[in-house]
């Protein structure tokens, strides 16, 4: 199917599928299986110029849209969602400095990122804080040219393996959510550590640790925007970089439903193939319908973000609802339709399955992103 | 100083299931995709890593990588798949008088190509194409240049300005070999994992105009090119018949393993 992709966009699909076909799919198995963070995979996503797809031209990237991004991760997701969610969390951890940071921030910072030669990653989450992000503790006080922070950070994607990190602190407590103020961090920086890394249910590929600071010194000009442009810079970032945790969703959902549709060609019982039962059919049907509309409302709320349109941080958060509880329901019809063969790990679909679980979770839970919804709904109406 | 590495490319059909014309003794390639042999990828890779590498010891060095092909018209796709995966530019060797070429021909028509450019140092081709499978055009083409060849190389473990080391594949062994540029290698698949294509490359390879040299531009004569000056002559192509014969062995086990033991004895030493 085409979904009228410019020429741009069909190179970025030609890119990410030999990506997924050569690089990706053979290594798969044994990244989850032995946890390991695709490094190398990473290397070559940045010389394909994926991570440059949203960085402006004079930060040494490509200037396209959130659209694109989309569509890159999209297909990465169809390989692995651990690898695309390592690719993807560069993203989210750069969003930051490429909204509110200053030019020298960007100037110093995007370049190599773009390349792919250094990662990025976003620390909000907190053991206290996860839903409720506007109660983190992590505590940034100035002293002199540094900003001293202490606290810890759980969860964060890319922790360890990125080398520049956009960390959300309190700078003033009296103001609760508007004390919060968000920095600029690099790895190796004193009082910057990294806890265990994280044993999870899925995307075994991606690398999850807390960070620990511990009288970090950050210098004063690491500081993003202002003090107190903390909690509005990463709910700008959110709703940027949601439409991609939406297609992260139908990358993995599209993976399972191609997997199920093979097999069940290929798969007799009852001496014909389990695709000619209507029982089988109407699973296919559904899987196939809900997938098609998941992928149209992320390349919508895309397109609504790249437009700056006034709806776009209730479509962002519809696409990420919608299309995550498609993949849920999607890799589980998939494991359905192998049957007990879909159980075992010598078929790829138990960890479509198991991976798309964090989709319904991470950037917001969906419970958060229907509170969006609705608010936005009250507040703004149509 | 410039540095030219050369990458000779052959487009061949993107099928295992190749079908000869019996008349012409030629490929039938009408309906089928045009890819670029991919012994060929290594070689492209390898001369994009050659300028990478270039690039950190020799900074001054201007180098250059450019695929060449000789071939129709339509060949003009894979010098733009090679500029996709990293290629600096392309040059298509593309007449009328140049069809029919046999190895030597070929060999002939890329080296008049490859002296027009200067400072040619290393040329790289794949080990043999998947359709014409002789491997034979990358030593004839050191021999037309009058520079040496090292073929099947499996690594440059070392590289200049002026000269190189390589790992080549002997038959129970490897050897290893320093070599004065310029020279002509043709290597194997074990020498690199050939990038995916990268957006920036790819882009440029849409909108990059294609040098095409004919018989003109390189100052050959006709019966220098194609079928006129090809020594050889393929007769015919055929495949290899295979007889295959079905003996059932019947009777109790002991009986049969003897009589099978017998059978094998005729075929082979047992």
């Amino acid at each position: 199917m085409s979904y009228f992709y410019s020429e741009e966009q069909k190179m970025i699909i030609e890119i990410c599928s030999k990506l997924v076909e050569e690089k990706i799919k053979p290594m798969r198995a044994q990244l989850d299986e032995e946890e390991i963070f695709p490094s190398e995979i990473i290397k070559e996503i940045g010389r394909s110029d994926l991570f440059r797809l949203f960085i402006p031209e004079q930060y040494g990237g490509m200037g396209t849209g959130i659209l694109e991004v989309c569509i890159a991760t999209e297909i990465l997701s169809k390989g692995c969602l651990g690898v695309a969610t390592s690719y993807a969390a560069s993203g989210l951890g750069f969003l930051p400095i490429l909204i509110s940071g200053s030019e020298e921030q960007k100037k110093k910072y995007l370049p190599d990122l773009a390349s792919g030669e250094k990662l990025a990653s976003f620390g909000l989450t907190e053991p206290e804080a996860g839903s409720d992000a506007g109660s983190i503790k992590t505590r940034a006080e100035l002293e002199g040219d540094y900003y001293i922070l202490n606290g810890t950070k759980q969860w964060i994607t890319n922790g360890g393996e990125a080398d520049i990190y956009t960390i959300f602190a309190i700078t003033n407590p009296s103001k609760g959510a508007r004390g919060a103020s968000a920095f600029i961090l690099e790895k190796g920086m004193e009082g910057f550590s990294f806890g265990k890394k994280e044993k999870k249910l899925g995307i075994r590929a991606s690398a999850t640790r807390e960070l620990i600071f511990e009288n970090c010194h950050v210098p004063k000009e690491n500081i993003i925007g202002k003090e107190g442009m903390g909690f509005l810079i990463a709910m700008k970032t959110l709703d940027k970089s949601r439409p991609a945790v939406g297609a992260q969703a139908v990358g993995v959902a599209q993976a399972a439903l191609e997997e199920a549709l093979n097999y069940s060609k290929i798969r007799n019982q009852f001496n014909a193939p389990i695709s000619s039962f209507q029982a089988i059919q109407h699973m296919l049907a559904d899987m196939a319908t809900n997938v098609e509309a998941a992928r149209l409302l992320v390349y919508h709320a895309a397109k609504a973000v790249d437009e700056n349109l006034k709806e776009s941080s209730r479509l962002a958060a519809m696409a990420k609802l919608f299309a995550s509880d498609v993949a849920m329901k999607v890799t589980t019809d998939a494991v359905q339709i192998f049957g007990g063969y879909g159980y075992m790990r010598d078929y790829p679909v138990e960890k479509m399955m198991r991976d798309a679980k964090i989709t319904q979770i991470y950037e917001g839970t969906n419970q958060i992103q229907r509170n969006i919804i609705a608010l936005d709904l009250i507040k703004n109406g149509f | 100083m410039n540095f030219n590495v050369i990458v000779c490319i052959k487009q061949v059909p993107g099928t295992i299931e190749v079908k000869i014309d019996p008349k012409t003794n030629t490929l039938i390639r009408e309906g089928i995709e045009n890819i670029i042999n991919p012994f060929d990828m290594y070689a492209i890779e390898e001369g994009v890593r050659i300028k990478e590498r270039l690039k950190t010891s020799f900074p001054d060095l201007k180098v250059n990588v450019i695929a060449m092909t000789m071939g129709p018209t339509q060949a003009e796709k894979i010098l733009r798949d090679a500029i996709s995966s990293g290629v600096d530019k392309s040059i298509l060797l593309s007449d009328k008088a140049f069809a029919g070429a046999d190895t030597l021909a070929t060999a002939n028509t890329i080296a008049s190509a490859i002296t027009k450019i200067d400072d040619f140092k290393i040329i790289i081709c794949g080990k043999q194409t998947i359709d014409g499978d002789t491997g034979q055009v990358g030593p004839e083409l050191a021999k037309c240049l009058g520079i040496p060849f090292v073929g099947y190389v499996s690594e440059i473990s070392y590289l200049d300005d002026s000269k190189i080391n390589v790992k080549q594949l002997k038959d129970k062994k490897y050897e290893l070999l320093e070599v004065n540029l310029p020279v002509v290698l043709s290597v194997l698949k074990e020498i690199n994992n050939p990038r995916i294509p990268s957006l920036r490359n790819m882009m440029k390879a849409k909108s990059e105009i294609i040098e095409k040299w004919g018989l003109g531009e390189l100052g050959l004569d006709e019966n220098e090119v194609g079928l006129q000056g090809s020594k050889t002559r393929v007769i015919k192509i055929f495949k290899p018949e295979v007889k295959t014969e079905t003996k059932i062995i019947e009777g109790d086990p002991d009986k049969q393993v003897d009589e099978l033991y017998d059978e094998l004895k005729k075929y082979c030493k047992v």
